[in-house]
């Protein structure tokens, strides 16, 4: 009962605060640059805009095309609704471990793509080509990332990573270290921000996760965004999850701890959020053949990651 | 009446099915006769073997003796050849009778238009009596002889189309490549016979062979089945020759003739050599991953669907070669129940991938029918004008790109859970080797999902890049509901994966004495592969979230905010252009995989030609891409027995004089020979 109660306020919380880390990541951006930047609740009302706007949808779209924002918006919300945030007891916890996570945000990609090229244009196929691309290095990296995590845990099951890291001390470990460094890759990689790509550009040619959505408007084009936005949030939150999982609430906790989870989890993510804002106003774009290095450069550290796992706990 | 005897009178009836297939150029009734005939038969074998597999006898299996064959008994004088059912067999029995008869059903529909029909309709009952027939032999030469019906007769399927060129280039690759993977699989039976010769399965599990025979045993199979089941290097005859036959028969190739491959590779390693050390799993295992991502970026640089879905089907079985090797080496090393999570993951992935592909074959075959097409940059926008094979063909590809809740997704994250279990291996260099594995398969994954992307985006959305393109119309009724029981199939499996594991754990058990370690098949929701590791997955429950939200924020979104719609011209950032040809091609989707992944390995290079200003020739691209293993490993071998024959010409011409001398100097050198060994 308990946990089907977390897991509705769970639901709504992570709906509610995404557009909210959007915002403040572009309003610390803004001031790191020097303007004055929109409100942090600035997303709020755009995407209600957004959705109260007639939708105009392409004669050479099919159903797909249609079909492809709902889909992919339920998929990252069922992902995040898996990854702990304020308390590790989740009704939906045991449905998928970090392996299926990692293939839900897949699947959300899967029609993101095919959106991309349902309309028929070179700047739709544009995007969903590259983030095929990036998609290819990205997920062998996390992958790396989630076998570290579960070989020094034994279990791929993201609840109970988070309660045994927060039970018994591991330790400053190499590997998780290096693993934190990969898994920060990825994420940026997946959220389509600075260096891989530029959430804020207006260049077509430069444009990635921008042009696979490029077709989209009203109702549609905010739940891609609203995707995009949980999506950040996901990242952040699993994050937090594995590498910084303190004030977790663990299950049998009182509404005492429940309080602290909500605060811990709150205030990491406004760091998180203000850390990827220095970032990415402190590097400039890379060439997007130049990802590739970087994603492989990703996957290399979690490969090391995992060997330094068994070198550390063979000795 | 015994499962066993159900299943010789099915093989039967394919027998006299295929008989009466040879009327089919006259009588266009037989068309019908014969794919009903062999759907019923299907039918009763996966009947017999289900039957077998949810209650299997506890004493022993049913056997059957025939009285024609070799004599296979030590005083050599019992003709017989064996037959046998037990769980290995009727697990693979199962998937070639749920797959043959959805496939029989997409046939009738699509087999119409065949021109000489008799090529199909006699050989097709045949192909698929010699593939029961293999997963049922108890003895080596019945064995040998249905694998070498079943190579032939798909031998003939394939040369079915025997007027274009390209066909009979691939017929006569195929025909080599299976004649070599027989004489190894021969040589293989051979040693594991021994100078007693008795051939009969039972014999053999109950010989004991020398390490060095073993060994041996293990590489001519690996050869020989291995050849067939398509792993990388000698996958090369697999993309030519199941993309060339009819649809269909590629759909039984890919679907089910590579499965009964992958059980002759169970059935010696497993079963037939005894027990064998971990390095015999190292082989199977690097040799999967390798099929697993070489196979797949060779499909997605491919322009021909059919030859994309070969190659998807090239990178499937190195999947279950990672399972089956994991097993071996957990087996080898004492640990049974981590040995049996492995081969169940094998196995699932064999039966996901049997229903997927042939699914996906069908649809590639209902959009040839339509088109005449399988040149994807010469398709598009598909969904438009055949809705159901664009749906079916959606659930295919999302299934083979791994994405829950479809099968292919539970299969694959078995064998992930089978991988991270590697750790418990006691030698420091499988555990390393290992984590190489997992980033292979990860990888895999990930370029599957582009390949369907490209496969399905080109192929369905956008929009016609030909006039074909335009005017497709959808199959006949009995193709699509083929479709729709194949697709329906997979989404049942993705979401009640454990209805299968049920059946499987049987099998499980035969070879290696442990079913699904613990508490794993506790409920059917919930899917927990080892007991104690708090891992767990449900598909039906990612199913039901997925939608049920997907419906909840429609039905809000359309009540609260908007639910207007207006159709208008493309965006396109403002500069629409209505000419198919702007769109994404196949080519320019796959070109930053290509960059990244195929300029070392496939030394894939680019010449861009633009012509100056006001120079009036288009501007032309020339991609070359390189298959390094055909340079390396077919090609001199095919230049050297070239060479050597030109050389053993000579002999043709000689004379009588000269013949008589050799032969007296052939009887001479036997004559010697025996002498010493006296």
């Amino acid at each position: 009962m308990i946990a089907a109660a977390y897991q509705l306020l769970h639901l709504l919380l992570m709906l509610a605060a995404a557009p909210a880390l959007t915002g403040l990541v572009r309003k610390a951006k803004a001031l790191l640059l020097g303007r004055r930047g929109p409100p942090v609740l600035q997303p709020y009302r755009d995407l209600w805009r957004l959705l109260r706007k007639e939708a105009i949808v392409a004669e050479s779209a099919s159903v797909l095309f249609r079909v492809a924002p709902y889909l992919t918006f339920t998929a990252v919300w069922v992902a995040i609704s898996l990854v702990p945030a304020f308390s590790t007891d989740l009704l939906l916890g045991p449905t998928a471990d970090l392996i299926a996570l990692a293939a839900l945000l897949g699947g959300a990609r899967f029609f993101m793509a095919l959106a991309g090229l349902d309309v028929g244009t070179s700047f739709g196929g544009i995007g969903s080509s590259r983030e095929l691309m990036f998609a290819s290095l990205a997920e062998p990296a996390m992958l790396m990332v989630i076998f570290t995590v579960s070989l020094l845990v034994g279990t791929t099951a993201l609840a109970h990573i988070a309660e045994t890291l927060l039970a018994t001390s591991v330790g400053l470990r190499v590997s998780l270290g290096l693993g934190l460094v990969a898994m920060v890759m990825v994420a940026i990689a997946e959220n389509a921000r600075v260096p891989v790509d530029n959430p804020a550009t207006h260049l077509e040619l430069t444009m990635v996760h921008e042009a696979m959505i490029l077709e989209y408007s009203g109702r549609h084009l905010a739940l891609m965004e609203g995707a995009a936005m949980l999506k950040l949030l996901l990242y952040l939150s699993l994050i937090a999850c594995i590498f910084a999982p303190w004030g977790l609430a663990v299950p049998g906790a009182d509404a005492h701890a429940l309080g602290i989870g909500i605060l811990a989890w709150l205030a990491k993510m406004i760091v998180g959020g203000l850390l990827l804002a220095l970032f990415e106003t402190s590097i400039a774009k890379m060439r997007v053949f130049r990802v590739s290095e970087f994603l492989g450069a990703a996957l290399l550290l979690g490969l090391l990651a995992v060997i330094f796992l068994y070198v550390s706990k063979g000795l | 009446m015994q499962p066993l005897s159900l299943i010789a009178w099915a093989v039967a009836a394919l027998f006299g099915a295929g008989v009466v297939g040879l009327f089919g150029n006259r009588l266009p009734v037989v068309q019908r006769v014969v794919y009903v005939a062999s759907i019923a038969a299907l039918l009763v074998v996966a009947a017999a073997a289900l039957a077998f597999l949810l209650s299997p006898p506890a004493d022993s299996s049913p056997t059957l003796a025939l009285p024609i064959g070799l004599p296979v008994s030590p005083d050599g004088l019992q003709l017989e050849m064996h037959f046998r059912l037990d769980a290995l067999s009727a697990y693979f029995l199962l998937i070639l009778g749920i797959v043959g008869p959805a496939v029989g059903l997409f046939a009738i529909g699509y087999d119409r238009h065949e021109r000489e029909p008799a090529r199909v309709l006699a050989f097709y009952p045949i192909f698929l009596a010699g593939m029961v027939l293999v997963l049922v032999a108890d003895d080596a030469f019945a064995f040998l002889v249905a694998w070498e019906s079943m190579s032939l007769a798909s031998w003939f399927l394939v040369l079915a189309g025997h007027r274009a060129e390209e066909t009979r280039r691939a017929a006569y690759v195929y025909l080599v490549m299976a004649s070599m993977g027989t004489a190894a699989l021969l040589l293989a039976f051979g040693l594991l016979a021994g100078v007693a010769g008795d051939y009969r399965f039972a014999a053999i599990r109950a010989g004991h062979l020398s390490d060095l025979a073993a060994a041996l045993v293990v590489l001519l199979t690996l050869v020989g089945a291995g050849s067939k089941a398509g792993l990388v290097p000698l996958h090369a005859w697999l993309p030519l020759a199941h993309p060339a036959a009819p649809s269909h028969v590629s759909a039984l190739m890919s679907g089910a003739m590579t499965k009964v491959a992958l059980y002759a590779i169970i059935r010696i390693l497993f079963d037939l050599v005894g027990p064998t050390g971990w390095w015999v799993g190292v082989i199977l295992v690097a040799l999967g991953a390798v099929s697993g991502v070489m196979g797949v970026l060779y499909g997605l640089f491919q322009r021909d669907l059919k030859t994309m879905l070969a190659y998807s089907t090239v990178e499937n079985i190195g999947i279950v070669a990672i399972g089956l090797g994991l097993a071996l080496m957990f087996r080898g090393d004492g640990l049974a129940s981590l040995a049996a999570l492995a081969m169940i993951a094998a196995l699932l992935h064999a039966l996901n991938h049997a229903l997927l592909k042939s699914l996906l074959f069908c649809g590639a075959g209902a959009v040839l029918n339509a088109t005449g097409l399988r040149d994807i940059e010469r398709l598009g926008a598909l969904i438009h004008r055949m809705p159901v094979t664009g749906f079916c063909f959606l659930i295919g590809a999302a299934g083979l790109s791994a994405l829950p809740p479809l099968n292919g997704f539970v299969s694959e994250w078995l064998t992930f859970q089978a991988i991270l279990t590697g750790i418990h291996l006691p030698q420091w260099e499988l555990k390393f080797g290992i984590v190489v594995i997992a980033a292979l398969l990860a990888l895999t994954a990930a370029l599957a999902a582009a390949l369907f992307v490209r496969a399905f985006g080109i192929v369905f959305l956008g929009r016609p890049r030909s006039a074909a393109a335009t005017a497709a119309t959808e199959g006949s009724s009995t193709m699509r509901a083929a479709l729709l029981v194949l697709a329906a199939a997979c989404v049942v499996l993705g979401v009640l994966p454990l209805l299968a594991v049920g059946l499987i754990e049987p099998v499980s058990r035969q070879l290696l004495g442990q079913g699904l370690p613990g508490a794993g098949v506790a409920s059917l929701l919930w899917f927990v592969p080892l007991p104690g590791s708090y891992t767990s997955y449900s598909g039906l429950v990612i199913l039901v979230a997925v939608t049920g939200l997907a419906v909840i924020v429609m039905l809000l979104v359309h009540g609260f905010a908007s639910n207007r719609l207006r159709r208008a011209p493309a965006w396109d950032c403002g500069f629409p252009d209505p000419r198919p040809q702007t769109q994404y091609s196949a080519d320019s989707l796959a070109q930053p995989l290509r960059r990244v992944f195929g300029t070392s390995l496939f030394q894939a290079s680019e010449r861009v030609e633009m012509p100056p200003p006001g120079d009036r020739r288009p501007a032309r691209i020339e991609v070359r891409v390189r298959d390094l293993v055909w340079r390396a490993l077919y090609a001199p071998v095919a230049d050297g027995i070239a060479w050597f024959t030109e050389r053993l010409n000579i002999l043709q011409f000689l004379t009588i004089r000269r013949y008589l001398s050799m032969m007296f100097a052939a009887l001479a050198l036997l004559l010697t020979v025996v002498a010493f060994t006296q």
